[in-house]
């Protein structure tokens, strides 16, 4: 038996990135277990089960098509597969965000009792409604399958993993900042639902990003792609709808510009985004210490 | 050279006790900087070492520390001062199925908890069966939680906590949990953990539970470490200081108008006993003295056994005898015909109060002690008779 000493002291934790790592690598079945956890607890006893996770997207579908399509006479072709094609990194993106904002507080009996790193409580709840996110992907992968054949296969769609990997890094990162300070204050819950309504609206998921870039002048469209989300949701945009119909993006659905540039801008966004996660791990790492204390 | 599994080197834990606490933004803006904070030392300096293998018992009053330091050593505090140095995988049992879901089933839950105290998907397989057959659980294993008792609840998280495979076991308390048959299995284990060369360290209250598994004690009181090492001695060291607290709390509360002059043990002769065997009777006759004129108080008595805790009590207002208006002396007998408890030590607490002992005028809290000797393995004694008919 290797000894595996520990030391600890009064010393607010510091964040060893590599060896924290392999920590967090040796945790992964209780991320995998606690993600599950999260699902089948939420779906447990209920007759739709999982379905209730397709039934919210479906909603926002009804609506918005109901007031884009028929109310105001949107321009945008095959309105549903555009909404739902920046809807679904949206949802992912907001669940996730108040998950894990609320994952540490809402495990106050285990955290003061089990000793076990933290971080799994954030990447759980996160990894819960990435496993939502995949059924609702598969949903729209079949529609659209069903609409387009394979029309849309092809460079573009390289332009989805990319784009989701970035999505999961940002809201891990805010999730890890929330979920500490949450502990403290637990109105950062309540702050984050408001947060995320103007967010919601920030970001090109009921309406053309390309309108945006053409009413606001080159600097305007600048400062409204400081938004990271916006620039996850415009590249799955672009290999999805965009892709699907690349007649669409001349009239003003999309800004006009070719592949490189998505990348570029989601290379920018994950550039910040593991930047942000650093600090975000940071603050995670030390407060986690007193985690057990506070609750 | 062998370095110490546990090393506890001057630790100290403060804890911040808020009036009140700030939990919102909002809050926070309004009270800055006057927020009062009262620190509370919860352990002031304690060191000590265990060596690889060795089982510590830590005992203490409530309050004095026991399970601060045993959540340090396990990681989930941080001490305030002082280091702590552990060497090997460590299991806390702190709480059992502390991560038990109530809307999964039992499988589910083992899964679960297994995994979050350290347990591969790959060993929990292989214990399963063994988890299972532990807890005696294999008919509800697939019923979710929230319809377990309390007792099928626990048992579940005691019986994966010892399937962690830990090389150091912290225990708070638990074993304390189930029946007795269960506590004789829990106890079992745990010897098995010993032979098998683990470190193990044991919060408690029952001395008696120290005695018959540790092998080094520590009594914490008031944060600090009052005696460390022989269990013995550490054991009659934590006798007295509770003793002396009830002793305390007796001084500081009672009226003594009314005082308890003599009490005595008495077996069926009228002779004073110390040993007494199951099924035989024993007498406890208590003499008061009331100081000045007080209408209706009554007597009570109370047995304990050696952990501590409450077996029997009666009282002359439950066996409906009024002693009136009273001063002066009394002898109040209680004449307890068989005693249906088997082997081991017995306390005995008298009281003299009012009807509703809200009024408390003298209190021996566990101060008269008798053993009742080993008769069979049976948890209690039935007396039983026998008659054969012809027919």
């Amino acid at each position: 038996m290797s000894a595996e000493v520990q030391v600890r002291t009064n010393e607010p934790p510091r964040l060893r990135v590599a060896s924290r790592l392999g920590e967090l690598w040796r945790s992964r079945e209780v991320l995998v277990n606690l993600s599950r956890k999260e699902l089948k607890v939420r779906y447990k006893s209920s007759v739709l089960g999982v379905l209730w996770s397709m039934l919210n997207p479906v909603l926002y579908l009804a609506i918005f098509s109901l007031v884009f399509v028929v109310f105001l006479r949107g321009g945008i072709p095959k309105y549903p597969i555009y909404l739902l094609s920046g809807l679904l990194p949206w949802t992912l993106f907001s669940t996730g965000f108040q998950g894990a904002t609320t994952s540490v507080t809402g495990n106050a009996q285990l955290v003061p009792k089990i000793a076990f790193p933290r971080e799994v409580l954030p990447m759980a709840a996160i990894g819960a409604q990435t496993v939502n996110f995949f059924f609702q992907f598969a949903v729209l992968a079949a529609f659209m399958l069903i609409l387009f054949g394979l029309s849309f296969v092809g460079p573009s769609l390289l332009l989805l993993p990319a784009a989701l990997a970035v999505l999961l890094v940002f809201v891990l990162a805010l999730g890890f900042a929330t979920s500490s300070l949450n502990v403290r204050y637990r109105d950062t819950g309540h702050l984050v639902d408001l947060l995320l309504l103007a967010w919601f609206w920030s970001t090109p998921i009921v309406y053309p990003a390309g309108e945006v870039a053409e009413r606001m002048g080159d600097t305007g469209f600048f400062l409204y792609l400081l938004n990271p989300l916006a620039n996850v949701v415009l590249a799955f945009q672009r290999a999805l709808y965009g892709a699907a119909l690349p007649g669409a993006l001349a009239p003003g659905v999309h800004p006009p510009a070719d592949l490189s540039w998505y990348w570029m801008r989601l290379g920018v966004v994950a550039a910040a985004s593991l930047a942000l996660l650093y600090l975000a791990w940071r603050l995670f790492f030390r407060m986690s210490g007193d985690f057990a204390e506070e609750l | 050279m062998a370095e110490p599994a546990i090393s506890v080197r001057g630790v100290s834990k403060r804890f911040r006790l808020y009036h009140e606490r700030p939990t919102s933004l909002k809050e926070r803006f309004l009270r800055f900087r006057r927020t009062r904070a009262e620190d509370f030392w919860a352990l002031r300096d304690v060191t000590h070492d265990i060596e690889e293998g060795r089982t510590l018992g830590l005992l203490g009053p409530n309050g004095s520390g026991k399970t601060t330091l045993l959540k340090i050593i396990g990681g989930i505090l941080r001490p305030t001062e002082g280091e702590v140095v552990t060497r090997g995988r460590i299991a806390a049992l702190l709480e059992l199925g502390a991560g038990f879901h109530p809307e999964l089933t039992g499988r589910e839950n083992v899964y679960l908890n297994a995994s979050i105290l350290g347990l591969s998907r790959r060993e929990t397989d292989r214990y399963f069966d063994d988890i299972v057959g532990f807890a005696e659980l294999e008919d509800f294993i697939d019923n979710q939680v929230k319809y377990y008792s309390s007792g099928m609840f626990v048992r579940l998280g005691f019986a994966v906590a010892v399937h962690v495979d830990p090389q150091i076991l912290l225990v708070d308390e638990v074993l304390a949990v189930g029946d007795e048959a269960f506590q004789r299995k829990c106890i079992a284990r745990v010897r098995q953990f010993q032979r098998e060369g683990r470190t193990i360290v044991f919060v408690t209250h029952a001395p008696q539970l120290v005695h018959q598994v540790c092998d080094q004690a520590l009594m914490l009181e008031r944060g600090r470490v009052k005696v460390a090492g022989d269990v013995a001695e550490v054991i009659k060291r934590f006798r007295l200081t509770m003793l002396q607290r009830h002793a305390a709390f007796a001084r500081e509360n009672v009226t003594g108008d009314i005082t308890i002059e003599d009490v005595d043990l008495l077996d069926h002769t009228g002779k004073p006993v110390s040993v007494v065997s199951p099924g035989e009777p024993l007498s406890v006759q208590v003499e008061v003295a009331g100081h000045r004129a007080l209408d209706d108080p009554h007597v009570s008595i109370a047995v304990f056994n050696a952990n501590e805790e409450f077996i029997y009590g009666t009282s002359t207002r439950r066996l409906g005898v009024e002693l009136g208006r009273f001063q002066g002396r009394r002898r109040v007998t209680f004449e307890l015909k068989q005693l249906p408890i088997t082997e081991g030590q017995y306390l005995v607490t008298v009281g003299v109060h009012d009807a509703d002992k809200t009024v408390v005028h003298d209190w021996h809290d566990m101060r008269y002690a008798f053993d009742v000797v080993r008769y069979l393995e049976e948890g209690l004694f039935i007396p039983t008779e026998v008659r054969v008919d012809p027919l």
